[in-house]
């Protein structure tokens, strides 16, 4: 029987979550905002396994598993969509779509 | 006295936060992608030490082994060049990351100051095997199982439809 304090795998999962965050905001290549993506997804289901485990139940596994579905769904669409975007404007840059002029 | 799983648990959780710092610092995707895999199969070492043996497996199989080869073919597919590394130095220069870095590092403090100060001091370590998650998974959340197939099938037929080379303009006048 292990015995890491919680705290330490909720702080793991958001030390993850920042650094996916960071990511996500500093990048300006489509990819690497779909890499950030991930990582912050994996923060949050390490945070919910780690209080699963406190409690020895179930659940927190079992919503890693939704969360792996939803990744998996997000990262095929994102890119399809990314594939898409770079046969029209031939770069990765997110700033290169300003066409509506939002 | 430290056992073993306290200790493959801070190292692995070591390894993952620093293999994360590299994959998003990269200039060159196919780099970030390799730290990535390292970032994922240390998590899936950190959910072993919590007692989660499935789902631990399931990070390799699904995560480092499916989600992170789509990416690779991807880029393959990109067959980016030294161009798009220099492009990605200029994005990255400039101290245009400064800002995004110390907001999230402000969130994060904040999230580690609530979790120390909260609550009494309680251990991880509680093991849910396959069984029990196999169990509960097709009991009380046999609704999300289905949904999340849905979305599964959904995603697919979307990648599908976006996916197909894009129609000429002579096709869509028909």
């Amino acid at each position: 029987m292990t015995v890491i304090p919680m705290s330490h795998g909720l702080i793991l999962g958001g030390v993850l979550f920042a650094l996916g965050l960071a990511g996500l905001l500093m990048r300006r290549n489509l990819l690497f905002i779909l890499i950030s993506l991930e990582i912050m997804l994996n923060g949050a289901g390490v945070a919910f396994v780690a209080a699963g485990s406190r409690w020895g139940q179930p659940d927190g596994q079992i919503m890693f598993l939704f969360i792996l579905a939803a990744a998996a769904a997000e990262v095929s669409v994102g890119l399809a969509l990314l594939l898409r975007f770079y046969r029209l404007h031939n770069t990765l840059d997110a700033d290169s779509t300003s066409e509506m002029r939002g | 006295m430290m056992t073993f799983m306290e200790f493959a648990f801070y190292i692995a959780a070591a390894v993952a936060v620093t293999s994360t710092l590299l994959a998003i610092t990269r200039l060159v995707a196919v780099h970030a992608l390799l730290y990535l895999i390292v970032s994922l199969l240390a998590v899936a070492v950190v959910f072993y030490t919590m007692g989660a043996p499935l789902v631990a497996a399931l990070e390799v199989i699904i995560y480092a082994g499916a989600i992170v080869v789509l990416f690779v073919f991807v880029v393959m597919m990109l067959n980016l060049g030294t161009q798009a590394r220099e492009e990605e130095r200029q994005w990255l220069a400039g101290g245009a990351w400064i800002g995004p870095v110390i907001l999230s590092a402000l969130l994060l403090l904040e999230v580690i100051y609530l979790i120390a100060r909260v609550g009494p001091y309680s251990n991880m370590g509680g093991v849910a095997d396959p069984k029990q998650v196999g169990i509960a998974l097709y009991g009380p959340y046999l609704v999300g199982v289905e949904l999340s197939s849905m979305l599964l099938l959904g995603a697919l037929v979307g990648a599908c439809h976006l996916g197909r080379p894009a129609p000429t303009r002579k096709e869509v006048r028909g």
